[in-house]
């Protein structure tokens, strides 16, 4: 059989039959042909395969691509900031096959053509790019859209992300609602008047900087709100970058009274702390919700241990240098995360002990699909070929001039992470190769 | 020896020997400040930025006439009337204003971080005269300075400071400096006007001024703003003024030879009453004229300028 591309050497890591060996992969059609067990792929066979066709992956994991259910592309309206090509080709970078884009653009998500519009441009893009539909017209959290013709045009889920559903009536009929299509509401909850125009968590550093905060309660409450919410209607609830402790909390006890909910962290909430914004008052550091105390962090570890939070997400959010680079309270908030995610999540949570590789993949790829209802890509034959090629052990230092992404807002310039992506392959194609 | 730094962006962090040095260096500046001609030579061919993106009376000029008596050529900017509001940023406007060779930079802004800020923009000496609600730390080191010529001495002593502690760049420079220091100090306003976690700051907490007035030596008064009330963090100015305006009858409490200060600008009948505004434990003006030694100190320091070099026996 002739391969359009072969995999060798690689250890595969299969996060949804949970297999892991050592195995030669061949891909054609833009499928997985064949496994080849160990021994089973000969020499002669290998040299058939020259230059770009073969990969080799000694020493390297191979497994399902990565799922993002939170980046910010901009475009249609920002793309002085994010294109869909440089927004997917730093999610190729990142290990990404698949990502959801939010509907804050310019015009938002919310109606069937700027659906066809972002769809039609990601065709040519580095990976799979699925829409986030507007919970409410305009996103301004009043009257909901017409999410069935967003369904219809491909939406994966609703949200307002950026903005909290603050009416509560609102938030259960789109909940009410949405449960026909059986996609999932996601929430980024935090209460709109407690949160109010804080640049930073509320706590002993706001207080010592003197800048307004917002409180950990504003996403507890909104968290909880939305939670019986979701308890009422019996609607599929997905909270978005859990960063305290409370909120933590609150999504373990409802998913132990059966309520549908499922949640993520990002890698900035899993790593930073508020006590970095005194030091240097980094506007890459300026972020929604805001990085918290280092007890919350450990509680977003904890919550990533237990299953409480199902997957890892970016909030790949670009900002341009000029937005940037200015007084802290200027600047807007967000940070890119795509290109620094696996880094992060290895050097945080798989060297310090608290997940096993296998963990983290799973929360990068099977979970976030299964919330969102996309396939959930394994590494059997016939399966599509969705693949990563990273290496754990390898350690490099995050350099702005490496970042594919359009902007360069990252508050990891500088840091030496251990994990690096070497390739991905989106549906047979080779997405990103690491130069070497 | 000089300081530590070649900026004053905030006390919190600032080594006792800097706040000595900075204090000892002002006495010789408090001293130039009565005679008859006020003017030094020092920073004589230095050029001073005086950047005010908030309106400042008290604080400005006291900057200005430092720079001027320490023969600097000053240069001064207010917001209302800069390219800020054709768009540029404040980064552009002060590269292109550095670029006519500045070397010091004197800056109040709304935004905490921004004097950090113009120390990654800039290379000229940076002040901070006040950002957001952060720090003023020459407010911080003048008060200071006025209690230590009237006592001697800070450690030891205590210190309380009343109002609207949460919205004071004024009472954390004080909170910092002062602790270094070795006093004890103590805050008392409504809960609503304290800081997230006020007691990590290392201070005592009050919210009955009577029980906070006991065995303090010095009062400082914060000035309470209309827009505080506006925002709802309290019902009104009169249960302000009852729960926590300063009058004779509640000063029986503090220690003998007790002093009263306030930063300025005063809402007489609302945070202070006249008569306590006015009375002979006050230093309100004293710390004013403070100011403009401790300003001179902190330019001088800052600029590089060798006291031993620098006669300052010798005025202009």
């Amino acid at each position: 059989m002739e391969f359009d591309l072969l995999i060798i050497g690689g250890h595969l890591i299969d996060p949804g039959f949970g297999f892991s060996k050592r195995a030669d992969l061949g891909i054609a059609g833009g499928k997985i042909a064949r496994v080849f067990e160990e021994g089973q792929l000969n020499k002669e066979e290998i040299k058939k395969y020259l230059g770009d066709r073969v990969i080799d992956a000694a020493g390297a994991i191979v497994a399902t691509g990565f799922v993002d259910l939170h980046v910010h592309f901009r475009e249609p309206g920002r793309e002085d900031k994010e294109t869909i090509m440089t927004g997917s080709r730093a999610a190729a970078a990142g290990g990404f096959t698949s990502v959801c884009c939010m509907p804050n653009t310019q015009p938002a998500i919310d109606n069937q053509e700027t659906v066809k519009f972002v769809t039609s441009l990601a065709e040519k893009g580095d990976c799979r790019v699925y829409c986030i539909g507007a919970i409410t017209k305009n996103r301004a959290g009043q009257e909901l859209s017409e999410i069935g013709d967003l369904v219809k045009a491909g939406v994966v889920a609703i949200s307002d992300d950026g903005d909290y559903v603050q009416n509560p009536e609102v938030m259960r009929r789109a909940l009410e609602y949405a449960r026909m299509f059986d996609i999932p509401v996601i929430s980024h909850a935090e209460d709109v008047f407690l949160a109010a125009k804080g640049l930073m968590n509320e706590s002993f550093q706001s207080a010592k900087l003197g800048m307004t905060g917002r409180p950990a309660v504003a996403e507890e409450i909104a968290i909880i709100r939305d939670i019986k919410l979701a308890g009422l209607t019996g609607g599929r609830l997905h909270i978005a970058h859990v960063s305290t402790a409370g909120g933590v909390e609150a999504i373990r006890r409802g998913k132990a009274e059966g309520v549908k909910v499922t949640a993520e962290a990002t890698p900035h909430h899993f790593t930073l702390t508020d006590d970095l914004i005194g030091e240097r008052f980094d506007t890459n550091l300026r972020v929604n919700p805001p990085l918290r105390t280092e007890t919350d962090r450990q509680a977003v570890i904890a919550g990533l241990v237990d299953g409480t939070i199902d997957c890892i997400a970016t909030d790949h959010a670009p900002h341009t240098d000029e937005e940037k680079d200015v007084e802290f309270d200027q600047a807007p908030p967000g940070m890119i995360g795509l290109e620094t995610c696996l880094g992060l999540a290895v050097t945080e949570l798989v060297d310090k002990g608290y997940l096993t590789l296998l963990d983290v993949i799973r929360k990068l790829s099977a979970n976030p699909a299964a919330i969102v209802g996309l396939p959930s890509h394994g590494l059997g034959v016939g399966e599509s070929a969705d693949l990563v090629i990273f290496d754990p052990e390898a350690e490099w230092t995050v350099r702005r001039e490496d970042f594919y992404s359009k902007s360069k807002n990252s508050p990891f310039v500088g840091r030496q992470l251990k994990g690096k992506v070497l390739a991905t392959i989106m549906n047979g194609r080779v997405t990103h190769r690491t130069r070497t | 020896m000089g300081l530590s730094t070649r900026h004053l962006l905030q006390l919190e962090g600032a080594p006792r020997e800097d706040l000595n040095l900075i204090l000892d260096t002002a006495e010789s500046f408090r001293e130039i400040l009565d005679r008859p001609i006020k003017k030094v030579p020092p920073l004589r061919g230095k050029t001073v930025l005086n950047l005010f993106y908030e309106p400042s009376t008290r604080t400005r000029i006291s900057f200005e006439l430092a720079e001027k008596r320490l023969s600097a050529d000053t240069i001064s900017f207010s917001a209302a009337t800069s390219s800020v509001k054709k768009g540029e940023t404040l980064k552009d406007t002060v590269r292109n204003i550095e670029a006519m060779r500045i070397d010091m930079v004197v800056v109040r802004h709304s935004s905490a971080g921004v004097p950090y800020y113009l120390t990654q923009c800039l290379e000229a000496n940076i002040v901070n005269a006040g950002d957001g609600a952060h720090e003023h730390p020459t407010q911080g080191l003048l008060d200071i300075f006025t209690i230590r010529r009237k006592y001697k001495k800070i450690d030891g002593l205590r210190v309380l400071l009343v109002g609207d502690i949460r919205h004071s760049r004024v009472a954390r420079s004080n909170i910092w400096g002062l602790k270094t220091l070795g006093a004890s100090v103590a805050v008392c306003g409504p809960t609503t006007l304290l800081p997230y976690e006020v007691e990590r700051f290392g201070v005592d907490v009050y919210t009955n001024i009577d029980e906070a007035m006991e065995g303090v030596d010095v009062v400082n008064i914060l000035r309470i703003q209309l827009e505080r009330q506006q925002a709802g963090l309290f019902p009104s100015q009169r249960e302000y003024t009852n729960l926590f305006g300063i009058t004779a009858e509640r000063l029986t409490r503090l220690n003998p030879n007790y002093t009263i200060m306030h930063p300025g600008p005063m809402n007489r009948g609302v945070e202070i009453t006249n008569e306590v505004a006015d009375g002979p434990a006050s230093v309100i003006l004293e710390q004013v004229t403070n100011g403009q030694a401790v300003r001179m100190a902190v330019l001088f320091l800052l600029s590089g300028a060798d006291k031993r070099e620098t006669d300052l026996t010798k005025t202009e």
